[in-house]
This record gives C-alpha cells, structure tokens and sequence, in this order.
C-alpha cells in the first residue's frame, strides 16, 4: 500500500493564476505545503504562486570553495618553494608577488567550482525520483506536482480540476 | 529597448531548437570547410614539432611574434563572455537575454583557442608540462612561481573552468526543454546532460542566484587574466613592455575586440539562423553604445601608455615608440591600426542610424578586431627589432612565414567550428531568458504614449 500512499499527481495548467487557485485549494484540502511543486519552463517571480518559501544552503559553498583552493594554491606556492629552496637571480624563495597570484587564481578557482556543485546539490540533481513529468510543461504549460497524496489521490485530482487543470498525469 | 515582439512559448521552442535538432546541409559543408582549415593548422603544428621551429619567420631575438599576438587576441576575444554576460547579468540590463550564451560560448572556444598558442610556441609541447605543473616528485623539483609565466596558466585555467561551468549551469533547463523536444539518441544526450531539470520554483530561484553568484565570482577572474597576461609583458625589463599601465590597458582593450567580437556573431547568428524576431536592431543600438564607451576607455589606456613611454625620454623607449609610429612597415601598419582600431569605428557608430543598421555593425566589428590584432602585433613584435648586446649575427626583420598564417587562419577557424558545433548541439540563445523576458514584459499608459516596462523582483 506504500506505493499508493505516496503515488504522486501532476496537473497541468495554462496560466499563472490557476496555479495559485490550485495551491490554495490542495492547502485548504490538508496537502502540506512541502508535497506540492510547482513545474515551468521559465523563472517566475518569487510567490507568483503563493508556494512556499525554500530556504538553501548555497551561499556556504563558494566559502568552503575557496578555502579549499587556497590551501591548494599555498602548497603550490610556498610548499613546492620551501620544499626545494633555490635562489634565482638573488630573489627571495618566497616572494610575495607569485604568492599573491597563484593564491588568488587557487581561491577563485575553488570558490566557483564549490558554487557550481552547491547549485547541482541544492537544486536536487539529478533528480531520480521519477515523479510524473509532462513535455507540455516545455511548451508553455505548469504544471503542479502533488509529491505525496497519501491514499486521497481523487481528493488532490478533484482540486486540481476545479482549479482549472487541463490534464492530470499520473505515476 | 522599443522592439518588443509577442512570442509564445512553443514559438520561442520551434525557433531556437531549429538548429539543435534538425540539420541542414549547409552545417556540414561550413563544417566541413572549416574542419579542413583546422586540420591544416594541426598538420603544421606536427611539422613544427618535427622539425623545429625554425620553419616559422623568427630571428636571433623576434621569437614573441603572430604565435604570442594570437595568444594575446584570442585572450582578448574571451573577455566578452563576461563583459556582457556577467555585468548585463548582475545590471539586469533587458537587452543581455540574447546575447549571453553566445558571448560565454564565444569566450570557452575563444580561450581553448588562446591556450593552444603558448603551448605551440613552446616548440615541444610536451615539455610544457614540466614547466607549468609540480613535477618528479622522487627529487623534489619543482617549477619556479616566481616566473610570470607561470602564472598565465594559473589564471587562463581558472578562467576556462568558470566559464565552461557558467555556460553548463545556465543550459540546464534548455537541455530539459531540449530532452522534452527530442526522441532517441538525442533524448537520451539530453536526458543525461539536464540531469533530471523538472523547472520546479526552487531549480529556478537557484538559476536566478546562480547567475547573480558566478557573474560576481567570474567578474574579478576576468580582471585577472587579462592583468596576468599583460605581466608577461610588463614584468620583464625590455623598453616598450616594461609598463605599469599594462594590466588596464589590455584588460580594457580586451573588453574593446570582445564585444565587438560578440557584435559580430550576433550579426552572423541572426542572419544564419533567422533570429530576427530575437535579434533586433535594439540590441546592435546597445552594444553600439557600449562599445563607444569602451573604446574610449581604451582610447585613454593606449594614450598613456605612449606619453609614458616619451615623457620619460629614455633613449631605448623612444627608439621603440619611432619604430612603432614613423619607421616602414611598422608605420602602415600603425595607420591601419588607428583607422580601424578606433578612428573608422568611432566615427561611424556615433551615429543612431548605423549603430541600428545589423550590416554596417557587422563590418565595424570586423574592421574593430582587425584593429585589435594589429594592436597586439604592434605591441609585441617591434620592441624586440632592437640590435642586443653581445648578438654578431644579426637579422632584425622578423618575416612571418606560410605556418605563422596558416596557424592564424587555423585559429579562426578552430573558434567558428567550436561556435558552430555548440549551435548545432544546443540552443545558443537561452530559451528561458526569452521566454521570462515574455511573462515579465509589460506595457505602461503615460499620457498618450504606451512605454514598455519590465517588472522585477
């Protein structure tokens, strides 16, 4: 029965405005927040659709990022300098210049490979769930997944359609 | 921006996927052409390391010459990527939605491109590794950081890296539209590059940060490359190079050839692939605009590097700055420089009326970089005609031989092909960018006149 209790409804939907309505209903209806998604093919504006607001961890990442390739960029520059100290042209082993450099391309380097696996991590992917999914969503419509109907799967359908679902898939 | 057309979404689908997934004939024939081209550059560079690099034009000392000029343009050319894609990004300027892939697409294969010269220069490229990266670890040797050349690759590194994974995270949701759109190998291509992008509001929020976030971590990389470049030049003691005005100068001009360079694929990319309805006459008005600005910009940077190198009357600068500007060939050479380079671009795009014609913008843009190259020639190649101590045999002319143009061309070809093959395999305007553009645009009544509007968050 576990799989009936968190059969998962997608209802798609031809504007904006339905999409808010069918939030509302599912709500009213007891669906958590949480459970239900809203899918498009394009960046709306934050609460377009009255959803709930997620909070993201993203902003760490670049920090660990570049703590991690300045640590790489010290070993690169003083570690590999102290580890074979030889004097060209009278210069300083350690001179602060290359340090700075090589430093600075390490820490960037580390801050926005950290950024771009946060954005991967934080943005759920890749996404194996393989809850309902519908090619209309990349044409134009929106989609509302309800993740979890908890066994009152003709409850979410029935509000997805008075607010205004044009279809109802299934997984 | 007044040109603001009314496209739905499986409109914007149609247009921009066109391309990706049906091919027509003329792919393979510039393709093949191309590919051919590129082939040919790659022949020369196994013949160079066959027999050494002596089959190129250089002298006792010119062995900077079109290798290192090449190396310096196509650094130049990548810039544009974040000029317009992370400053129109962090702006929220309207007018970057159709132009931001291709500038980013523009600067990886621009930056490849770049990095294969130095290597090539090196005669031996395999040997290059042992110079750049920690090596025989059984002795404890290791490459000198206190080399400026040491620390190009560590910024033309970065630079590709964040560049390459700025393009990637900003396809995402046109690779689900694209895996949505398409049926067998390519549904499964897509299928594993989207990586299961369903467009929930949170992928979406995160999108939005993501591009504010790597535009603000990629903007002061690109600073630094450019700066790192110019320090191959500047930190050595040779008159004509040893200038402290070097980083901004080459970053600015850097920005002057790039944009140009975007201006000109805009043009190209508009007239191969249709793009009328996204590509209008606005946004050439708006690069035109900033490229008056830039060129300006640069204008200032160039000048003061030339009085630097008179005021300070040192016998050796002012011998360079002669040959530069009054000695044959250099001087024709530097009248075709100016004219193209600023004086003839200039001029034209002060004006409204060609700033909005796509035609005239395409050929300023062309005649700007033939400009931009000169610049680098004329930077590099000159101050090392000067006779050194201790040198007998002497032949001051550096000549450049069949590889050197052979290697230019290659180069040209090499960063069209990269463009074409991108086009080919993805969307090169962002679907999403057009279609948010759609849902945010609106139109206010002020008085008797209807003013286009964006609303944002």
């Amino acid at each position: 029965m576990a799989a009936v209790a968190t059969q998962a409804l997608l209802g798609l939907f031809r504007d904006a405005d339905s999409v808010a309505a069918a939030l509302d209903r599912l709500r009213a209806a007891n669906f958590a927040g949480h459970n239900l998604k809203v899918l498009t093919d394009t960046p709306y504006p934050e609460g377009a659709f009255g959803e709930d607001h997620e909070g993201h961890r993203l902003y760490v990442f670049p920090f660990i990022g570049a703590t991690c390739g300045f640590s790489v960029g010290l070993l690169l520059t003083i570690g590999t300098q102290l580890a074979y100290p030889m004097v060209t042209g009278g210069k300083p082993v350690l001179s602060v210049p290359p340090i700075v450099h090589i430093l600075y391309e390490g820490t960037m380097l580390g801050a926005i490979l950290f950024t771009v696996l946060g954005i991967v991590f934080e943005s759920r992917l890749p996404d194996l769930s393989g809850a309902p999914h519908d090619p209309r969503i990349s044409e134009g419509y929106l989609g509302v997944l309800v993740t979890r109907t908890d066994g009152r799967r003709d409850v979410a359908e029935r509000e997805l359609r008075a607010a205004g679902a044009v279809d109802i898939i299934t997984k | 921006m007044k040109d603001r057309n009314d496209i739905p979404a499986p409109k914007v689908n149609d247009d921009l996927l066109a391309f990706p997934l049906v091919t027509p004939l003329w792919f393979w024939l510039v393709a093949g052409a191309l590919g051919t081209i590129v082939g040919l550059a790659v022949l020369t560079v196994f013949l160079m390391a066959l027999v050494g690099l002596q089959i190129l034009g250089y002298t006792n000392t010119q062995q900077w010459a079109v290798l290192i000029t090449n190396f310096v343009f196509w650094v130049g050319i990548s810039h544009a990527g974040v000029m317009i894609s992370a400053i129109l990004r962090l702006t929220q300027a309207e007018w970057r939605r159709p132009v931001t892939r291709a500038a980013e697409v523009l600067t990886v294969f621009a930056l490849g491109t770049a990095l294969t010269f130095p290597l090539i220069h090196t005669g031996r490229v395999w040997r290059t590794l042992y110079w750049v990266f920690p090596y025989d670890f059984t002795r404890g040797i290791w490459p000198d950081p206190r080399s400026a050349l040491v620390w190009d690759p560590s910024a033309i590194v970065t630079y590709l890296t964040s560049s390459s994974m700025f393009v990637y995270i900003a396809l995402i949701p046109d690779l689900a539209v694209a895996r949505d759109r398409s049926v067998g190998w390519k549904h499964r291509f897509y299928s594993i590059l989207a990586m299961g992008f369903r467009g929930t509001t949170r992928q979406w929020k995160l999108q939005t940060i993501a591009g504010i976030l790597l535009s603000a971590l990629i903007l002061p990389v690109f600073v630094s490359v450019h700066s790192i470049v110019s320090f191959d030049f500047a930190m050595a003691l040779q008159p004509g190079w040893h200038s402290t005005v070097f980083a901004p100068y080459f970053v600015i001009g850097a920005v002057w050839s790039g944009v140009s360079a975007v201006a000109t694929l805009m043009a190209l990319l508009r007239w191969a692939f249709h793009l009328q309805d996204y590509i209008t006459p606005d946004h050439f008005d708006a690069i035109g605009r900033l490229l008056l600005v830039v060129s300006n910009a640069w204008l200032y940077f160039f000048a003061l590097d030339v009085f630097f190198g008179i005021m300070g009357r040192e016998e050796a600068e002012l011998a360079m700055w002669n040959l530069r500007m009054f000695t044959w060939p250099w001087n024709v050479e530097f009248i075709i420089f100016a004219l193209t380079g600023y004086l003839i671009p200039v001029g034209l795009m002060l004006f409204r009326k060609i700033r909005r014609n796509i035609t005239a913008m395409l050929w300023i843009s062309l005649l700007v970089n033939v400009g931009m190259w000169l610049e680098r020639w004329i930077l590099i190649v000159p101050p090392l005609s000067f006779k050194q101590p201790f040198v007998f045999q002497w032949r001051n002319w550096y000549t450049p031989q069949w590889p050197e143009f052979i290697l230019v061309l290659g180069s040209f070809a090499l960063v069209s092909l990269g463009v074409l093959v991108f086009s080919k395999l993805f969307p090169i305007i962002p679907l999403f960018d057009i279609k948010e553009g759609q849902v945010l645009k609106d139109e206010l009544k002020i008085g008797r006149v209807r003013v286009p509007a964006v609303i944002r968050e």
